[in-house]
């Protein structure tokens, strides 16, 4: 049997999805050819939460947050964010709509130095445009410290040290690197944060750290939604779990309710929670 | 490049250094030869620059370069000597009007994946050379247009190469500096975020907000209007243009500075297009003395020569060739030492 956290909506019509809810998958599919990567999966996201999808590899959750990010098109189904309809929509529009993510394989941009990767960041936040740039007017000089100052914020966010703002990214280890990804991710601004695997290929002691990082984030007011793989944050960290096993949503409830579900113990069969 | 708002003295030193070369140059000697060669080392210097940008940071590849720098010739030429306007007028509404034209064919293009630009860029190189020779009643054909005014600023008139020297490199230094600003900037910040052959991601890009299609159409637009200055330059410097110059050999020509100067490089832009020219000028004199008879496009020969070098040893360019030695030269003395240490 199926764990619902159900959440009542309010009442409203089909047609308008209640605005309570920051995120609304509602009946996703993705197809790769014959493939069934995400089937008739969905949830809700309210304002304010840690929620955690799990699932074993390839069950898709990296589809899903492709979906979310616009980076790949529903097969078929809706996304709602914040009462918009996010059906094509270029990943660089959903950005501007307040959703930022970070990588599972880290896509660090190699030929800038650490702060400025937080400075792109910062884009959808400063306006200057070729022409400002290219005569760096008073107020581009300003914006351009703005940029700057918010970018090197952000790194003292993640506990990234301000020595090092100049360095190349690939200089610092690999755990720092995933911080790195939050801070720039975080320079957005965003109002939903989507992490794919943070603690991917980190050290137990990062992960408390990152533990606590993500709960710094939710508590300066960013709905978080991360995907992961190791047991020991999503359980720890997240309000809700959404577990998904071939692409099919098989469990959804607290870290307590899902570590009970038969379903998701036979999809983990083997691993330990 | 992992500098931002750091003050780098090194950096100006090299430019003042730079500065005081060309400036010096005219003065050392006062051959006409070396002025004209100067003058094309700075016009190609501009076009180069654009293409750089281009390259560099949309990492994309243009093959209507001298098409924009044409066009730039022929807005020059056509507007103030049948229209009777100001060249400083006309050499404003040539890079507009060469931006238009690439804005117009950069925004279906630049939302696909791969070289597409490249190919259409080529057909439009062909179609502009077209035009120019085609459009007689207009460019004048094969003939050319003649008696182009020269520049002017209040009661000077910019008439010997000797003063078209120091328009023209003061306008190399206008552009670098605008290149450079562009670069150390949000906007080029955006083009490198997208860059995915120099370390950029275009995925990660988009997530954080930035648009790669606007940034490629931008900079393409920015590098016509860069060739366009140039044939400006070079329509009221010359005073006689005719669409010989403005060919596909020409931007053929501009992706092999860009090439061995160093991708992405504003400095290698000017390095590769002093080597292409002085090269050239030397291989036109040499070869015929070495081999009696040989005549014609000898400086052909000098070009792929260069570029297969530079290519094999030198992938990113002469503008790394600094690191590049420096990592010889340690390597030579690391040897050296050991020894010594051991003993």
């Amino acid at each position: 049997m199926t764990v619902q956290n159900t959440i009542t909506t309010h009442g409203k019509g089909e047609a308008m999805p209640s605005g309570s809810h920051i995120l609304e998958v509602k009946e996703a599919y993705k197809a790769f050819g014959g493939l069934l990567a995400v089937n008739k999966v969905s949830f809700d996201i309210n304002p304010g939460e840690i929620v955690a999808v799990i699932g074993p590899n390839g069950s898709g959750k990296t589809t899903l947050f492709n979906l979310i990010g616009g980076f790949l098109p529903l097969s078929r189904g809706e996304i709602w964010f914040e009462g918009r309809n996010l059906k094509g929509r270029a990943p660089h529009r959903i950005a501007s709509l307040g959703i930022a993510r970070t990588f599972q394989l880290l896509q660090l941009f190699t030929n800038m130095s650490i702060v400025e990767n937080v400075m792109v960041g910062r884009h959808l936040r400063s306006k200057a445009g070729m022409l400002d740039t290219a005569f760096r007017l008073p107020h581009t000089r300003a914006e351009e410290r703005n940029i700057f100052e918010a970018a090197m914020s952000k790194l003292a966010m993640v506990g990234l040290r301000k020595e090092e703002a100049f360095n190349p990214p690939l200089s610092l280890p690999y755990g720092k690197q995933k911080l790195l990804e939050i801070a720039r991710a975080l320079a957005t601004e965003p109002k939903l944060l989507l992490m794919d695997e943070p603690a991917g290929g980190i050290s137990t002691h990062e992960i408390e750290e990152l533990a606590q990082l993500i709960y710094l984030i939710r508590d300066s007011g960013i709905t978080v939604l991360l995907v992961e793989h190791r047991m020991e944050l999503a359980m720890g960290v997240a309000d809700r779990v959404i577990v998904l096993n071939f692409g099919e949503k098989i469990a959804e409830g607290t870290p307590a309710e899902v570590q009970t579900n038969e379903q998701v113990i036979a999809a983990y069969l083997g691993e330990e929670f | 490049m992992w500098r931002v708002s750091r003050t780098n003295y090194t950096r100006y030193g090299v430019i003042a250094l730079f500065v005081i070369a060309i400036a010096a140059m005219p003065l050392v000697t006062d051959s006409r030869y070396y002025l004209t060669i100067g003058n094309f080392i700075g016009i190609y210097a501009i076009v180069a620059m654009g293409l750089a940008l281009l390259i560099g940071y949309a990492g994309q590849v243009s093959m209507a370069q001298a098409a924009f720098f044409g066009i730039g010739a022929y807005t020059s030429a056509v507007l103030t000597t049948k229209l009777g306007f100001n060249p400083w007028l006309a050499l404003v509404l040539g890079p507009l009007l060469a931006a238009s034209i690439a804005g117009i064919i950069g925004i279906p293009l630049l939302k696909l994946e791969g070289h597409v630009l490249a190919v259409a860029t080529l057909a439009l190189s062909i179609v502009i050379y077209t035009l120019f020779v085609q459009l007689w009643p207009i460019t004048g054909g094969y003939d050319g247009i003649g008696e182009i005014p020269r520049l002017a600023i209040g009661g000077f008139v910019f008439k010997s190469d000797f003063s078209y020297y120091y328009l023209i490199w003061a306008f190399v230094l206008i552009i670098f500096v605008l290149s450079s600003n562009i670069i150390n900037s949000r906007v080029g910040r955006a083009l490198r975020s997208i860059h995915r052959f120099f370390g950029g991601s275009e995925t990660a890009a988009e997530s954080l907000g930035v648009s790669p299609t606007k940034y490629k159409v931008q900079v393409f637009m920015l590098s016509a209007a860069w060739a366009s200055i140039a044939g400006s330059l070079y329509a009221h410097w010359i005073t006689f243009i005719n669409p010989e110059p403005f060919g596909i050999f020409i931007s053929i020509l501009m992706l092999i500075i860009v090439t061995i100067g160093g991708m992405g490089s504003l400095w290698g832009a000017i390095i590769g297009s002093c080597v292409i020219i002085i090269s050239g000028e030397l291989f036109r004199e040499l070869v015929p003395r070495l081999i009696p008879g040989a005549s014609g496009e000898m400086e052909m020969i000098a070009y792929g020569l260069i570029l297969i070098l530079i290519l094999l040893f030198m992938p990113r360019g002469l503008v790394s060739a600094p690191a590049l030695f420096k990592g010889w030269a340690a390597k030579i003395t690391g040897r050296a030492r050991r020894p010594e240490t051991a003993s």
